[in-house]
């Protein structure tokens, strides 16, 4: 049963990743990179990941996609049609599949240590005594980082002179 | 191969979207396309940590907290590189990363 449902979610995540890696519509891609977000989300609930499953719904599917496409519209959206391969694209495939081979053998070759077949899930409870005791220093640290990117965005995206005239800086 | 569920399945196909994300990465010629490719590793780096979580045998709970701090790295990350596109779009006219060296000296 489990196992069904994680080849429906593994399929859905795929086929949207390689139609995001291959479309040449950039708004197409945004939209593909959603179905693929939502996919991982359906993969932590099956390992019983609950909590990131909500988060990666909220966060990936709820803001940063928009926040992409928000970038895409407020952009003139004429250059991004055709969205072309690099002229080495091959180099980059060989490399591709070659670190999937790599990361496959690895996989399938060194499993004595975590052969379990049973998943275990963690309390939501459980998960915030964590975040917040054991790991409340990075957490903070975080979000100080997220200040900081947050209005380093404004003062880097601000507009400085008019719409085409050259930028002297802030 | 196994019949049931195990750690493997989500091992492969952890590195499969990694390797589809490196290929976007490294093929695609639009900045947005390769901050969304960024965005696909990511994910495929938080499957594989909470797949090990899950299948540790004990209760453990140090991978989902990683991957909370990914997440938040990675919103912080969307953001900033959004900006910096669309200063590069309004100074450059331009998107591609052939186009945008400004550093080659």
């Amino acid at each position: 049963m489990s196992l069904a449902l994680f080849y429906i979610a593994a399929a859905v995540t795929l086929v949207a990743a390689v139609g995001l890696i291959t479309t040449r519509n950039i708004v197409y891609a945004a939209l593909f990179l959603l179905v693929a977000l939502l996919g991982v989300a359906g993969l932590f609930i099956l390992l019983y990941a609950e909590f990131l499953a909500l988060v990666q719904l909220l966060i990936y599917g709820g803001a940063i996609v928009i926040v992409i496409l928000f970038a895409l519209m407020l952009t003139r959206s004429g250059e991004f049609d055709a969205v072309t391969e690099h002229r080495r694209w091959p180099v980059a495939a060989v490399v591709s599949v070659g670190l999937f081979a790599l990361l496959v053998a690895a996989s399938v070759g060194d499993s004595g240590l975590y052969n379990s077949q049973v998943r275990t899930g963690v309390e939501f409870e459980t998960l915030g005594r964590t975040l917040f005791e054991l790991w409340a220093i990075p957490f903070e640290i975080a979000s100080v980082v997220l200040l900081i990117a947050l209005v380093g965005a404004v003062v880097v995206g601000r507009s400085v002179g008019g719409d085409g005239e050259p930028e002297d800086g802030p | 191969m196994t019949l049931e569920l195990g750690l493997v399945h989500f091992q492969v196909l952890a590195a499969a979207l990694f390797c589809l994300g490196l290929y976007g990465v490294l093929a695609r010629r639009s900045v947005v396309m390769i901050l969304m490719s960024v965005e696909l590793m990511l994910n495929a780096v938080n499957l594989n940590l909470v797949a090990f979580g899950a299948f540790r045998g004990e209760a453990t709970v140090v991978g989902q907290v990683i991957v909370v701090f990914v997440i938040t790295v990675a919103a912080a990350e969307v953001g900033l590189a959004l900006a910096i596109i669309m200063r590069l779009y309004r100074g450059k006219g331009s998107v591609n990363v052939d186009d945008i060296d400004l550093l080659k000296g």
